[in-house]
């Protein structure tokens, strides 16, 4: 028996679940195929959909109920069309439209008749809906925007598609899903998991109760609260100071890379995209080509960075040993940069620059001079542009960030490789790209990677990849935003870049930004702008930059802002940045002289400009 | 002696099932980590995965094979000792994973060592009880090599994973055939048997059915005084068991574990909490029907109803959507590949390489035994996997490694002819 005990069991054991499976799949199965069998309703309980608190948890986004109208066909009779129409604020046609659909669909299933009513429109249909035979009321809920704001960083929901329903298994028609955002890229936890209930109807379609017991009922799993880390004071206070302008503000904590606040401009009240008027809202909102409301500049647009990348190739050029912080680069209102090739500067004749006063002068020639100097550390132009390439990629340009938003571009820094292909056989030399130099050519960068670069540099070497999400109900966010990520310079080269660029505040381009007690830290920049207008190529008023930091030591905040057709960086770009900062490290604002300025500042003339037939002058 | 591998003496059937069996596992992880595929195509999902596992189980295949005769008969302690401060360094370094501190953790990727443990001890146990000094049926002996098995179960039983201790009490199994005495056994089934009895009917059903066997089995064999003896014995041995039974049910047994008992054996309805993985499964064998609703459609994996499919449930993925067939065509392959194992280990003439082959077969059988009695609902929840199907490196790994060293100890087998 020892023997043949093993095998025993084996062939036992086979046998028995072979037997078995004959039980569970073959004669057993009346209790499943559920979703079938017409006897059987199906009902989900849906979890009340997540709330969204901002970093201090005040309550952004909740949650309130709507009514659908439900219809069933067979019974229908309706005692007076007229009084009917009217109530649920359609025409007659439409009535008959709709009833048609709804007995094509089924004519003893309810189906949805109205969707997404309002309570204030519930209160007056439920009044006389005893009238109406085969309607019957459906509780839903949907999102409730609390704050006018940050409807760029929220998104989002809307029903589900065809498309969507067919691809995914969970969804059915009718469902909401999150469309943008935030809504969007934390849809599960958010939505939760909904749960089934099956009842068992008799031959008229009456529900007489629970399925079996509820033996295949599903409970849901209710859904995650989310703390974003946007601040709301300072998201709104953005968002007054952008009215009139076009652009986007960013604002970053350094050391944990939180996203403080994303303004972009102009925005819209998130409260639009919910309801009954969702897609009528929609339409109007896609169709402001001006304006582009829908078109998050923070975090799609892509523009050539300006003065401000010249903060980049300094460090780029302290750390491949071109220059000390001391080394003097002279300067008369420009410079030969190739044999009859001039670049244009604003230093006055004979101006020596070391690199503190060359940043807070934002000197062309300074930037230009060692930006061609790195480029030609190695005898093969190609390796010296790859190298440039790789240390300013490394502060997160040229690619997605990564952040927690379904929105990006990955902007443009260019490599030996696309400039071959732009001059083929080797046609191109340092001088060739040397706009790269101070932040025109062919860079090109959003604002949330500008407000990246600000961060890095206020850590002196590092940042974390910026996020919106502080906190989910009680999961930890995702390991990536915890971890640091350094730049490919060395944390010594940054202390003078930082000085020259506390004194282009205290002393330099930006002075007009200056916080009292608050040691702020900055650079401006001003990037030309092209478009093409009925095929050619016109140049737009500069926009306005500045990126920056405070406190010096020990950064609360770093920010980036921008601003669209604002010509120089100091003259909207920089205040701005400054009242941010001072709104969120003072909690209030004392400068009200630069207040007014920046939100009575209209640029709504600007934009209209390449609208207009007749011939503009721009840079005034 | 010859040292090279002998393509012709390896078992190719076996191989064969075996390559079968995880490319099967391949494509039902592959339909039931769907939901994970369309989250996002960036994140590493568990079918790229487990397809890198087994790239990586044919180079641990063809490493083994390629290794020495007798590699593993010289080293098998000395692994067995790794083996052990592994398990013993988890309390230290590991990664406690839903409650249990049974995983190594290497940035992405973790390791657990109770899986490698289990190839390993097998490795140990036939080195000591084929050695010439070695003896079952002495209490030294048996001493020893309880010990082997004693020292990692302990170790897992802190960590703790019930299930992992339950796959070490089958080398009892093994025991049992190189000639433990078979009181051992007796009393294990007879402890098994009235546990579920005790719990079923109450102890004072059981203790009265006891006495009541006892007394006709001492009248039948009156006669007979050492069957008197050994009855006397055996009933006392049980009595006592069936009242600490009741004990242990209730006071050292946790909720959920009690809750799993009482759902198989029928006692309590619970669809909604403990119950909720089973009855799921439950469903999806019964939507499967006879021929499956088809690879990629089952309704039940893709609406990812059924928690853990692509690792423990993996077996309720192939009910449903490859059906009645496919489940027992799975279950045959398994069935042939352990007895094929079993017949061959009979073949041996090394006691090392019988033990050890022994040991493949009960290892196997116990994961395929509790898995798939537990998919469809014959036997508790005990969280195992099952052999080369489930998702899992650490298990795959493993399973491989068990398998790879049983393959190279059977063509050595036809070498020394």
């Amino acid at each position: 028996m020892k023997n043949k005990l093993l095998p025993f069991l084996i062939i036992l054991s086979s046998i028995i679940f072979i037997l078995r499976l004959i039980w569970v799949q073959l004669i057993n199965i009346d209790d499943v195929k559920l979703s079938n069998k017409n006897s059987v309703e199906k009902v989900y309980n849906y979890p009340e959909r997540g709330y969204i608190y901002d970093r201090n948890n005040k309550l952004i986004v909740g949650n309130e109920p709507f009514y659908d109208l439900m219809i069933i066909p067979s019974e229908l009779k309706i005692v007076d069309t007229i009084e009917f129409c009217k109530i649920l604020k359609i025409d007659k046609p439409t009535l008959i439209d709709k009833i048609k659909k709804a007995s094509n669909f089924s004519k003893i299933k309810p189906s949805v008749f109205i969707s997404q009513i309002s309570k204030i429109d519930y209160a007056v249909i439920q009044e006389k809906l005893w009238k109406y035979k085969g309607f019957s009321i459906r509780k839903k809920s949907n999102r409730n925007y609390l704050l006018n704001s940050a409807s760029n960083i929220l998104g989002y929901i809307s029903e589900v598609n065809d498309y969507e329903v067919r691809d995914n298994s969970y969804y059915e028609s009718g469902e909401l899903i999150g469309r943008q955002g935030i809504e969007k890229s934390y849809e599960k936890k958010l939505r939760g998991v909904k749960g089934v209930s099956y009842f068992q109807k008799d031959n008229f379609n009456r529900i007489t109760g629970s399925y079996k017991e509820g033996i295949y009922d599903t409970i849901y799993k209710p859904a995650k609260n989310i703390n974003l880390t946007i601040d709301s004071n300072l998201q709104v206070y953005g968002d007054s100071l952008m009215s009139n302008k076009f652009g986007s503000i960013i604002a970053i904590e350094p050391n944990s890379g939180e996203i403080l606040s994303l303004i972009n401009a102009p925005n819209f009240d998130p409260n639009l995209l919910i309801g009954r008027n969702r897609s009528k809202n929609y339409l109007k909102l896609k169709n402001d080509t001006i304006g582009k409301p829908l078109f998050d500049r923070g975090l799609q647009g892509m523009y050539p960075p300006g003065s401000t990348f010249k903060l980049i190739n300094g460090l780029i050029a302290l750390e491949e040993k071109i220059i000390n912080e001391n080394t003097k680069i002279s300067c008369s209102e420009g410079h030969f940069y190739s044999k009859n090739r001039f670049m244009k500067c604003h230093c006055k004749p004979g101006t020596e620059n070391n690199l503190n006063t060359a940043i807070y002068n934002s000197c062309n020639t300074y930037f230009a001079t060692i930006y061609k100097k790195t480029i030609e550390k190695y005898s093969d132009t190609k390796e010296g542009m790859d190298n440039w390439n790789k240390h300013v990629s490394s502060f997160g340009l040229g690619d997605y960030l990564g952040y927690d938003h379904p929105l990006g571009r990955p902007g443009l820094i260019p490599n030996s490789e696309y400039y071959d292909k732009w001059y083929p056989n080797n046609r191109w030399r340092a001088a060739t790209t040397i706009s790269n130099g101070i932040g025109q050519g062919e860079i090109l960068t959003t604002p949330i990677q500008l407000g990246n670069i600000a961060a890095t540099i206020a850590n002196r070497g590092w940042y974390i990849t910026p996020h919106f999400v502080k906190k989910i109900s009680n999961d930890s966010i995702d390991a990536r935003y915890k971890e640091k990520k350094f730049s490919s310079i060395e944390s010594k080269y940054y202390d003078a870049i930082v000085e020259g660029m506390y004194n282009v505040i205290e002393k330099g381009t930006a002075q007009n930004s200056k916080i009292k007690n608050i040691k702020i830290v900055g650079k401006t920049g001003t990037a030309e702008n092209f478009i093409k207008i009925n095929g050619t190529r016109k140049q737009l008023t500069d926009h306005s930059i500045f990126i920056g930091f405070a406190p010096k030591d020990n950064p609360k905040i770093a920010i980036a802002v921008f601003i669209e057709n604002g010509y120089w960086g100091t003259r909207w770009a920089a205040p701005i940045a400054s009242l941010m900062i001072e709104k969120y490290l003072n909690k209030n604002v004392d400068r009200k002289y630069l207040e007014n300025y920046i939100l009575e500042g209209d640029l709504t003339e600007e934009y209209l400009k390449p609208y207009t037939n007749i011939n503009f002058s721009i840079n005034e | 002696m010859n040292n090279e591998v002998n393509i012709r003496r390896i078992d190719w059937t076996s191989v064969l099932i075996l390559s079968l069996l995880i490319s099967l596992g391949l494509g039902n992880i592959y339909s039931s980590s769907q939901a994970y595929l369309l989250d996002s195509l960036l994140t590493i999902n568990p079918f790229t995965k487990q397809l890198i596992f087994a790239l990586v189980s044919i180079f641990i295949f063809l490493f083994i094979q390629i290794l020495p005769n007798n590699f593993f008969i010289k080293y098998s302690s000395i692994l067995y000792v790794f083996s052990i401060i592994s398990l013993i360094g988890l309390f230290f370094f590991g990664n406690e994973i839903n409650g249990a501190l049974a995983w190594y953790q290497f940035g992405g990727f973790g390791l657990q060592p109770s899986e490698f443990a289990k190839p390993i001890t097998a490795l140990a146990l036939a080195k000591y009880l084929s050695d010439i000094n070695s003896n079952i049926r002495t209490i030294k002996t048996q001493f020893y090599s309880f010990l082997i098995v004693l020292i990692p179960i302990v170790l897992i039983i802190l960590q703790p994973d019930p299930g992992t201790v339950i796959i070490f009490l089958s080398f009892l199994l093994v025991f049992y055939k190189v000639g433990l005495p078979s009181i051992y056994m007796n009393l294990f089934v007879g402890f098994v048997l009235i546990f579920f009895s005790t719990i079923l009917l109450g102890p004072f059903n059981i203790i009265s059915t006891l006495i009541i066997v006892t007394i006709i089995l001492f009248y039948l064999f009156r006669k007979n005084k050492k069957f008197i003896k050994k009855i006397f014995i055996y009933g006392s041995i049980f009595s006592i068991f069936i009242f600490s039974v009741d004990f242990i049910f209730n006071n050292v047994f946790e909720q959920r574990h009690r809750d799993r008992f009482n759902i198989v054996m029928g006692l309590e309805k619970d669809y909604r909490g403990s119950g909720y993985n089973t009855n799921q499964s439950r469903i999806a064998f019964a939507s499967g029907g006879m021929f499956g609703e088809g690879f990629l459609k089952g309704s039940q994996t893709r609406g990812n109803f059924v928690p853990e499919q692509h690792t423990d449930y993996i077996f309720s993925t192939v009910g449903e959507e490859w059906g009645f067939t496919g489940a027992s065509f799975i279950i045959i392959l398994f069935c042939v590949l352990m007895l094929r194992i079993s017949k061959r280990a009979d073949l041996q003439r090394n006691l090392f390489s019988k033990i050890y082959s022994y040991s493949t077969v009960t290892i196997i059988f116990t994961h395929f035994f509790i898995n798939i009695g537990m998919v469809i609902g014959l036997v508790p929840t005990i969280g195992i996997p099952l052999p080369f199907l489930s998702y899992g490196g650490s298990s795959l790994w493993a399973f491989v490694l068990l398998f790879s060293i049983y393959i190279k100890l059977d063509s050595e087998r036809t070498s020394k002819w």
